[in-house]
Order: structure tokens, then C-alpha cells, then sequence
């Protein structure tokens, strides 16, 4: 029972985590945009390069370190939309989606470029799990994923109903015609959706890098996940993509747990296809979400 | 010496280049004419591929296979699998906005992508399948069985190329395009518009996989890495985009350019040495990101853009 909460849970929420913070962005983007940004996990890893590049120069923890990647993310997520996205706006959404393919490439090959191909590390040597209660053991980096990703969520939920900002955010992402009447600055509620999509992605994009290595294709093998975190949590609704990226987390480490008999229930190898067939499922039988989302 | 070099790069060029193209080909039916996004050209194109390669091989232990058929039997094989696949995911997704076809097709690419790595009883997993025969294999020997190849690559191109022209002017095709353009209107003219696009996804998906079953029988060799996902999938649209997505003459054009672009290049920064030239492909491939934006924002119509069929009345109707 006890390994199964060390070696199974504790993993699966934190992988929940990073997909919970993923989707937060792909949801508000879609929600108040209208388009799959598919180049959503690249701004992750660009935020994980930022902070390993400033810990070669500042060697602290890593998470202290976060305004660093969060600034770059945010930068390269709205020049891309001010370069890439925002010409095609006035066009059927698919054209910014093609634009968004293309965006993930770009971003991509500049981190290959700049950083190298290589799986890199923030800080070498193994950490000491630590150990609670005699037998619960929890590694530093999944206790601070976890309860970080809480935080950001109490903290988002107050700032969506709330501020001015996050009301009208979630204004545009249920009626944007109806918004506009209304007088909502709708290209500076655009800029915010930025801000906090990416800069929740480079959160995201760290502790994928701290948990295994950084490396250009980190956010790329993440996005599958993340999306159907999206639908499973109802689009333009960031607490449903939280809750998503949690379940897909969890559904994902436990099926590869040992339920009937001694083989694991699914070969780990399969481990990323469970969150694409729960989005398949999704989409055959609900595809607005759990959480009553909108079917664009 | 020099001339028969250039020559036969001149050959494996044209040969790779018109495999693009038949994908291109393939897009434009999808995208073009149904303006339908398919994210997953690579999967349905790795799919295409190890169906024929497993068809048309002798018996090996390595890995599922044995039947020894004949490559046209081969070809077929893999336009039904990679159209069968097609169907699966076009099935779920058609009544949805279309970025949800485009995440359901990344998603079936990369499970495919799972599946062959992992499923080595069928695939050898990485260590590939070797002895995939190629057509006219014991009529001529040596390094002239490239041009064979090469006749039969454009053979297709052109069957390809025929066949899509043929629904570009036909009834359907300007069904395809009403709904493209006006899905609400199609419908109200009492278009069935699912059923419409996913025939459209699944004749599209069928032509990758016919794609890619040549590109086995060209190699002979097939393994994962053949189907290296973001390269196959991502240079296709940017070849359907430049060359004029609805045109097929633009498709195949697009497609033969951007490939010689990418083909020239490439011989350019091979003469680099080895430290800038891992950093120089990666360069190739920001310009070609590049490249899309600037096709999306400044040349949406293409190279060579969009033509209506002319409109024949018959004499005898009123």
C-alpha cells in the first residue's frame, strides 16, 4: 500500500501538475482565441531553458529562479502573437492553428540553436527523497510540484472571479461578441491570456526539466496529454483543465500499476496513448468536457 | 564521372521528390478541397509503409510477415490500412471544429508511432525491416533500377494526380469546396457534410499511405526513424501552402520546390564542418517555420492559386 502511494501516486500528481499547469493556457487560449495553440509545449520548454540558463549564472534552487523562464516564455508567447498570430486573426481560426504548427517548429529549432540538442540538468547529483512518518517518501521536487500547483490554483481561481481582468476574461471566453459590446478591451484581455497561459507554462516546462532533463523536445511530448486535459476539463474553463491535467496524470502512472495480477495493468510503454484515448472517448460521448465546457 | 554523380542524385531527387509529391497530392484532396487540417500526414504515411513492406517480404522470425505478395497487392494493402485508419479518426472528429481533427491526428500519429517501436513482432520494432523487394527487381541490376523506380514513382504521380483532377471537376469535388467555404450553406442545400468529409479524409489518407509504401519499396530498409514525424508531416504543409493548396498542379510544383530548396541546402551545409553543421540543419529548419508564416500572412493562394472548373453546359439540356 505504502509503495504504491510512494511510487504510484506521489508521481502521478505530479505529472497531473505539470499537465494541470499546461492545460491552464490551452484552455484560456482556445477558450477566448478560439484555436488549439499547438505550440503550447514549446513555450514550456523556451521557460525551462530560461531558468537552466539562469542557474549556470546564478547557482541556486531552480524554482527561485522561475521569473526568469516565466519572462522568457511570456516574451517569445506574445511576440508569436504579434508576429504570427494576430495578422491571421481577421481569417477562419484554422489559419492561426497552421500559424501555430509553424510557431512550435520555430521555437523549436531556436532552442536547438541556442542550446544545444542535449539532454541537460539543472543542478547534478541525486536528492534524498524525504522520508515522513517512517515509511512515506516523497522526493523535494514532487512535494514542491504539488503543492506549488495548489497555490497557483487557489491563487488563479481568486484572480478569475475576483480582479477586473479575470472577470473580463471570462467574459470574452463565454460571449466575445457580447464582450466587445459591453466595452471589454478585448486585445488587452488577449495580452493577459498570454501572460498567465505562458507563464503557467514555463512553471510547467520546469518541473518537467527538474523531474527528468531539459531538452528541446520537453513541452513538444507533453502536448497530447495536455490537450485532451483541455477537453477533459471544458474548454475556456482553466479550474476544468486544472482538474483534466490531474486526472490524465493520474490515469496515465496508475494504469501502468500492477491492479490484476503481477504484470502492470498497461506496459509502461504505452503509458502516453491512455491520455489520448480518454480525449478519443471524450470526444465520441462528451465532447464539451466533464465540466460542461463550450463545443466550439 | 562528375555527370553520372549528378546524374543519378538527379534521379534520387526526382524520386523522393515525387513521393512528396504524391503526399502533397493527398493534402490537397484533405486540406485544399475539404479544408480539412491533418496533423498526422507522417502517421498515416509510417502506416502505409509497413503495411507494404510486411505484404510484399519474404518469411523472416524478425518480425510479422511472410506473405511474399506482389508490390502492386502491397500498394493497395497500404492504402486500405492507412485509409482504414483514416476512417477511424475522421469518424470522431468530422462533427467537430476542425482543430480537434488536427489534435485526434497528431494523436493517432504518435500512437502509431508507439505501436511501431514497440510491437517488434510485427515491426522488428527499431532495428527495422530489411529486404523489402522493389518493382522490376530482377530486370536490371545496379544502380539502373533507379530509373525503373523512378518511372514508377512518377507513374503514380500521375495516376494520383489524374484521379484527383478528375474530383477536382466533378460534382463532388464542388460539393467539397461549397462546404469548405460555407458549411452552413452546404447543408441547408441539403449536403450531408459529415459524410462528405470523411470520404475526403480517407481517400486522402489511403494516397499517404500508397505514399508511403513506395518509400519502403525505394529503401528496401524501413524502420521508425524512416517516419520521423515532424519533418514528413511538417514539410508537406509548408510544400501544399507554397505550391497553392485547392490547385493540384500547384501541389505537385509546391512540392518538387520546397523539396529542392530543402535538397539544396542541405548539400550546402554538408560542406560545413561537422560542429556547425548539426546547428545548420536546425537553421533549415527555423527558415522553413519561417517560410509558412510568411505563406499563411502574404501568399495564401500560392505559387500557382486556385482555379474554378469551367462550368460546361450540355446542348441538348434547357
Amino acid at each position: 500500500m505504502i509503495d504504491f502511494i510512494n511510487l504510484y501516486l506521489v508521481p502521478a500528481l505530479t505529472l497531473g501538475s505539470i499537465y494541470a499547469l499546461g492545460a491552464v493556457g490551452i484552455s484560456m487560449i482556445f477558450g477566448i482565441l478560439r484555436f488549439a495553440h499547438f505550440a503550447h509545449g514549446d513555450v514550456m520548454s523556451i521557460g525551462a531553458y530560461g531558468v537552466l540558463t539562469a542557474v549556470w549564472f546564478i547557482p541556486i534552487h531552480p524554482l527561485l529562479l522561475m521569473p526568469f523562464g516565466g519572462a522568457l516564455a511570456v516574451f517569445s508567447a506574445l511576440a508569436a502573437d504579434r508576429w504570427f498570430y494576430r495578422p491571421l486573426r481577421k481569417l477562419p481560426t484554422i489559419y492561426t492553428v497552421i500559424a501555430s504548427f509553424g510557431v512550435a517548429l520555430i521555437l523549436r529549432s531556436l532552442m536547438q540553436i541556442l542550446w544545444g540538442a542535449d539532454n541537460q540538468v539543472y543542478v547534478r547529483g541525486v536528492t534524498m527523497p524525504v522520508v515522513l512518518f517512517d515509511t512515506f517518501r516523497i522526493s523535494a521536487l514532487h512535494a514542491e510540484a504539488i503543492v506549488l500547483t495548489l497555490i497557483i490554483a487557489v491563487a488563479l481561481h481568486f484572480f478569475l472571479t475576483r480582479s477586473r481582468t479575470g472577470r473580463a476574461m471570462r467574459a470574452v471566453a463565454d460571449d466575445p461578441e457580447l464582450a466587445a459590446v459591453a466595452g471589454l478591451d478585448t486585445e488587452k484581455v488577449i495580452r493577459w491570456t498570454w501572460v498567465i497561459g505562458a507563464s503557467l507554462a514555463a512553471v510547467a516546462g520546469v518541473f518537467a526539466g527538474m523531474d527528468t532533463d531539459v531538452h528541446p523536445n520537453l513541452g513538444w511530448n507533453l502536448l497530447l496529454p495536455m490537450f485532451a486535459a483541455t477537453i477533459l476539463g471544458g474548454i475556456g474553463k482553466p479550474m476544468g483543465a486544472m482538474a483534466g491535467g490531474i486526472i490524465i496524470g493520474l490515469a496515465e502512472e496508475l494504469s501502468t500499476y500492477n491492479w490484476i495480477g503481477e504484470a502492470s495493468l498497461i506496459s509502461p510503454s504505452y503509458k502516453t496513448a491512455v491520455g489520448f484515448i480518454i480525449m478519443v472517448v471524450l470526444l465520441i460521448f462528451r465532447p464539451q468536457g466533464l465540466f460542461k465546457g463550450r463545443l466550439l | 564521372m562528375e555527370w553520372t554523380g549528378l546524374l543519378f542524385y538527379l534521379v534520387g531527387f526526382l524520386i523522393a521528390g515525387g513521393i512528396y509529391a504524391i503526399l502533397c497530392l493527398a493534402l490537397n484532396i484533405q486540406w485544399g478541397m475539404g479544408g480539412l487540417f491533418n496533423a498526422g500526414i507522417a502517421g498515416f504515411f509510417a502506416v502505409g509503409a509497413y503495411a507494404s513492406a510486411i505484404v510484399t517480404t519474404q518469411a523472416s522470425e524478425k518480425h510479422l510477415g511472410g506473405f511474399g505478395l506482389p508490390i502492386p497487392v502491397g500498394l493497395v494493402v497500404a492504402a486500405v490500412v492507412a485509409g482504414l485508419t483514416g476512417w477511424a479518426v475522421a469518424k470522431i472528429c468530422v462533427r467537430l471544429k476542425s482543430d480537434y481533427l488536427a489534435m485526434a491526428s497528431i494523436g493517432i500519429a504518435e500512437i502509431l508511432r508507439l505501436v511501431i517501436v514497440n510491437e517488434s513482432w510485427i515491426t522488428n520494432g527499431s532495428l527495422g525491416i530489411a529486404n523489402i523487394p522493389r518493382p522490376f527487381d530482377g530486370l536490371v541490376q545496379g544502380r539502373a533500377a533507379d530509373f525503373v523506380f523512378l518511372a514508377v514513382v512518377w507513374a503514380v504521380v500521375a495516376m494520383v494526380y489524374w484521379m484527383s483532377a478528375r474530383l477536382h471537376d466533378s460534382p463532388w469535388g464542388r460539393t467539397l469546396r461549397a462546404i469548405r467555404d460555407n458549411e452552413h450553406a452546404a447543408r441547408a442545400a441539403g449536403k450531408d457534410v459529415d459524410w462528405f468529409r470523411l470520404q475526403t479524409f480517407v481517400i486522402g489518407a489511403a494516397i499517404m499511405g500508397v505514399a508511403g509504401g513506395l518509400s519502403a519499396h525505394y529503401f528496401k530498409f524501413l524502420s521508425p526513424s524512416a517516419t520521423e514525424p515532424l519533418l514528413v508531416t511538417f514539410l508537406v504543409w509548408v510544400m501544399l501552402m507554397a505550391g497553392g493548396s485547392g490547385n493540384n498542379r500547384g501541389a505537385i510544383a509546391g512540392g518538387l520546390g520546397i523539396w529542392a530548396i530543402w535538397s539544396l541546402t542541405e548539400i550546402f551545409t554538408n560542406r560545413l564542418p561537422p560542429e556547425l553543421a548539426t546547428r545548420s540543419s536546425y537553421v533549415r529548419m527555423l527558415l522553413i517555420g519561417l517560410l509558412l508564416q510568411v505563406v499563411l500572412q502574404k501568399f495564401r493562394s500560392g505559387l500557382i492559386p486556385e482555379k474554378s472548373p469551367p462550368v460546361r453546359f450540355d446542348g441538348n439540356s434547357p
